[in-house]
């Protein structure tokens, strides 16, 4: 393709379509020069115009008690006993492809301004990882070695980046699949916390005022990345792609949070909006637009890393950690002076005007002179959408041969994807800020909500082998999964934001995927009260012809009734009663037993009752606020099995569990049917839990007793304390070498 | 009168909200000193507190080393005040001559954030005085990339020969252990001590374990005991 490049218009090589070209051009009622067709080529771009999602988000449930904000604003705004909490996921997937330090640096450092241009001070990461399978794990490949490079950046990115910031990384998940080696997620979620008459948006009003640039220089670094990387697959030239990404600088990120945040407590600003994808370009129109009024930048004035830079590269460029504020004249001089006292650079680039035109000059010469609302109102795709034959979806149903089920679960506890997390998150300064109740490690991490007695939980998954199967139904499973995860540490779940990552959305199998996994995830989040509160997506999550599993992120955040305390995953006490919440059927499809041990991938999925859910979390609520339960941790991934692994690997002693009388072992022990916990209590509590579950309906079934150093389950070759923990503490560390 | 401590603030600072809010926990009166600021007038305790000063691009707490605020802190340390430096003040003050050594990158060669053990190693300076036993074992967190204690030989054998080292990392027992030695410490030091005993540099984070709610209580003895030694002797 190289040799046709110079034949190629400029505006295809810039990614927009002739059909785009035509439009720009009615637009302007003129040919657009360089500078504007930059302009247009990254607001039109996938990443930042959702050309082709936007239609099918439109439905989604978006209303409920607790929401201040909705979708459209840079995070989404929920209201929590008094106080704002701003919420809010992005992608960084190809930049950390391509580069994973700096690719996941940076994702962190985009997602945090998000919620600083909202007003508020971020006050917890978590992170949502996927890769291809590492080296010595069940389907590695010739790719092994270079996931778990990539796997090693990543953290190492996530952890340089977050730590320096002092902005807690609390929790998050990190999941190995083959369908990731081409292609890793990386997606951030990021928690922040105002007061409610302190909610800033992204508005340019009152035409006369300044139009000032905060934080670093800008360079010639990340130019096009919204349309370069993040709106186009991946060929075999994907590291020529490599000055596309930015590089972070956490230092300045730290001062422009403070100084964002200073300028907005003393009233020095009335506008406010962070520089991402598609850069001052982006930032400048959309202020404008949603104010309804216009914008002259002189980019003479923009304080430049290099010499000689051209007009769309100061306007296109992604340069980090830089936040445009809009200031009234006469307080200009108080917030430039306060900037400088933080030693953060301010400049002034400009005036708000009431044009309703985005008009940029240099050398006292305009360069681009466009209606500020048209770049972002971009095209609307309604792109065909087909599912596929049942027989095209790609699965692997060859099982190989299985394993005991004593030696499968030491096997399950060992993978990559349920061992301990620890050597990722021993990485990431988890405690900062002095708010983390439960970290890492956690089914949700739980947080004390500044300025306020009341704390927040908060988890992120998503599941793409499920999302393969099925794509509705795998995002139903994750939005259940997350709303389990909250109900397992006793908050009731109040607000999702997410991020649906997907392939190439031209591609109509893709598509509808996409479509499916959209109606999945607001179905469920209607059914279970969760309002979206926004979303992120990414699409061309795909290397040649293989697009990604299916993958929608789910962030969910819940909330926990004054001195409720959640019990802890380990095992507390000899002779607690172990007790399954919930019925269990034989549903082994798309589980990580199919994973780890036959290395398939076929449906059906588990049935998913989410009246059972909402059941089962009022009963988990209800017995932690009642102070109940000596552990619990929820039932999903890894079964049954699972579930007691981790509490007897996390506790202090060992198990006797005698399974369901009648069941076949290996699917009573792995299935991952939905609605279950798993929980410990006192002998004596166990009549009132029986009551409470009776009373709604709830089935329960008494598993065995904490007990001992080793895990036995009838039916099977008893499991040693020490072996367990060792498999589940060093599984996962062993992998990353 | 209740003291009132200084919590220095460089740009990059992190946990100066949490030395403020910790020692605010344990009644003292607190003020936040921006690194320009010299006029330490009323103040009674300065604190260096953790995070990344000036990014830490340089040697960790070499930029730092230099700002305005650091001449007073001398100042006010040969004046035989309380100093402690947390984690990147710790840093700080090994750059600013204040402490002997230096902190390497962690022997793992990764950021770690995790409990630890750490034993008391004296009682005679004022973060150890009150309330603490020696080989008393305190669990206190650690999150740092930079936090292996360097110094050469002559300098340990002083620092041991005049008990200048207040902390060391253990296992649970009190025994010094590899496998406790998060960050491969020299002399497994986790907090030493200058000359006077007046300024103390530790990698441990008290200030995280001070409210039981977010962290255990053991962190509470030492920023108590500089409280503690403030207090007038009793006749």
């Amino acid at each position: 393709m190289a040799g046709t490049a110079a034949e190629e218009p400029l505006h295809r090589s810039l990614g927009l379509t002739d059909d785009e070209y035509e439009r720009i051009q009615q637009i302007l009622g003129r040919v657009p020069n360089h500078a504007e067709l930059a302009m247009y080529s990254v607001m039109w771009s996938e990443h930042c115009s959702y050309k082709s999602s936007r239609v099918h988000l439109k439905g989604l449930p978006s209303d409920g008690p607790h929401v201040l904000i909705g979708p459209g604003e840079g995070a989404g705004v929920i209201e929590v006993d008094g106080v704002a909490v701003a919420m809010r996921i992005e992608s960084h997937n190809h930049p950390s492809f391509v580069e994973p330090v700096q690719g996941a640096a940076t994702g962190i450092g985009g997602v945090v301004r998000d919620v600083v241009s909202m007003g508020a001070r971020p006050i917890a990461l978590l992170d949502s990882l996927r890769f291809g399978n590492l080296p010595g794990d069940t389907g590695a490949d010739s790719t092994a070695d270079r996931n778990r490079w990539l796997t090693d950046g990543v953290v190492h990115g996530i952890s340089s980046y977050g730590n320096c910031i002092g902005v807690p990384t609390i929790g998050g998940e990190i999941k190995f699949e083959a369908s990731y080696s081409g292609n890793p997620l990386v997606n951030v979620m990021c928690v922040g916390v105002v007061p409610i008459d302190g909610i800033m948006l992204a508005r340019a009003p009152g035409p006369g005022n300044a139009v000032l640039l905060l934080g670093s220089t800008t360079g010639r670094d990340g130019i096009g990345g919204v349309s370069v990387l993040a709106s186009a697959a991946f060929d075999e030239q994907a590291a020529t792609k490599r000055p596309s990404v930015q590089v972070g600088d956490p230092f300045t990120e730290k001062l422009l949070i403070e100084g964002s945040l200073s300028l907005i407590e003393k009233g020095l600003v009335v506008g406010i909006q962070d520089l991402g994808g598609a850069g001052l370009c982006c930032a400048t129109s959309e202020s404008a637009a949603n104010a309804g009024t216009g914008m002259t930048l002189d980019l003479d004035q923009v304080p430049l890393r290099e010499r000689n830079m051209e007009p769309f590269e100061i306007l296109t460029s992604e340069s980090q950690e830089r936040m445009l504020v809009i200031v009234e004249p006469a307080k200009v001089a108080a917030a430039i002076d306060e900037c400088t006292r933080l030693g953060l650079r301010a400049t002034r680039i400009g005036v708000v005007t009431d044009t309703e035109r985005l008009i940029c000059t240099q050398g006292g010469e305009v360069v681009a002179d466009v209606p500020a609302a048209s770049l972002g109102d971009g095209p609307v795709y309604h792109r065909p959408f087909t599912a596929p034959a049942p027989r095209q979806v790609k699965t692997v149903d060859a099982p190989g041969p299985g394993l005991p089920p004593d030696q499968a679960l030491l096997k399950l506890l060992g993978s990559a994807n349920l061992a301990s997390k620890r050597w990722v998150w021993e990485q990431f300064d988890y405690q900062v800020m002095l708010n983390t109740v439960a970290g890492p490690g956690s089914d949700a991490a739980i947080l004390r909500l500044p300025g306020t007695e009341t704390r927040i939980a908060v988890t992120v998954d998503g599941n793409g082998r499920y999302g393969q199967i099925d794509p509705r139904e795998g995002a139903r499973h994750s939005v259940a999964e997350a709303y389990r995860n909250l109900c397992a540490v006793g908050a009731e779940p109040v607000a999702v934001t997410n991020c649906m990552n997907f392939g190439n959305p031209e591609i109509p199998e893709v598509m509808w995927q996409f479509v499916e996994a959209v109606q999945g995830m607001g179905d469920a989040c209607r059914t279970l009260q969760t309002p979206i509160t926004g979303g992120n997506v990414s699409f061309y999550n795909q290397t040649l012809n293989e697009a990604i599993y299916p993958t929608p992120m789910i962030g969910m955040i819940g909330v926990l009734k004054p001195g409720v305390l959640a019990p802890p995953v380990g095992l507390q006490d000899e002779e607690d009663v172990l007790v399954l919440l919930g019925r269990t059927r034989d549903e082994l499809g798309g589980s990580e037993y199919q994973r780890t041990i036959l290395g398939t991938l076929v449906g059906p999925l588990p049935e998913l009752d989410l009246n059972a859910e909402a059941s089962l979390g009022w009963l988990l609520r209800e017995l932690i606020t009642r102070n109940l339960l000596k552990s619990a941790h929820d039932c999903s991934e890894g079964g049954i099995g699972m579930a007691l692994a981790e509490m007897v690997a996390q506790g202090r002693f060992g198990a006797e569990i005698r399974p369901e009388p009648g069941r076949e072992l290996i699917s009573w022990l792995f299935s991952e049917t939905t609605a279950r916990a798993v929980v410990a209590v006192a002998r004596g509590d166990l009549a009132e839990l029986q009551d409470l579950a009776k009373g709604i309906g709830s089935p329960v079934f008494e598993l065995g007793v904490a007990k001992g150093r080793q895990l036995t389950i009838r039916g099977m070759e008893d499991i040693q304390l020490r072996d367990i923990k060792a498999a589940y503490n060093n599984g996962f560390s062993q992998m990353m070498g | 009168m209740k003291p009132t401590v200084g919590v220095v603030v460089f740009p990059g600072s992190n946990c100066d909200r949490d030395a403020n809010y910790s020692f605010d926990y344990l009644g003292a009166g607190t003020r936040f000193i921006w690194h320009l600021e010299t006029d330490l007038e009323g103040i009674d305790i300065i604190v260096l507190p953790g995070g990344f000063a000036y990014g830490d691009y340089l040697r960790t707490g070499a930029m730092a080393a230099y700002s305005p605020v650091m001449n007073s802190v001398k100042e006010f340390a040969a004046s035989g005040k309380p100093v402690i430096g947390i984690c990147n003040g710790f840093q700080v003050l090994c750059e600013a001559g204040l402490l002997p050594g230096a902190l390497r990158r962690n022997s793992g060669l990764k950021f770690r954030c995790m409990p630890v053990k750490i034993r008391v190693e004296t009682l005679d300076s004022p973060f150890t005085m009150g309330g603490m036993w020696p080989g008393q074992v305190l669990n206190v967190p650690i999150a740092h990339f930079d936090g292996s204690y360097y110094a050469d030989d002559e300098t340990l054998e002083e620092l041991i020969a005049s008990r200048r080292i207040a902390f060391r990392y253990c296992d649970a027992g009190g025994e010094l252990t590899d496998e406790a030695n998060p960050n491969g410490s020299r002399q497994h030091i986790a907090g030493v001590l200058n000359e006077q005993r007046n300024v103390l540099g530790m990698m441990p984070h008290p200030e995280r374990a001070v409210d039981p709610a977010v962290g255990g209580t053991d962190g509470r003895l030492i920023l108590a005991s500089i409280l503690y030694s403030l207090q007038p002797a009793e006749s």
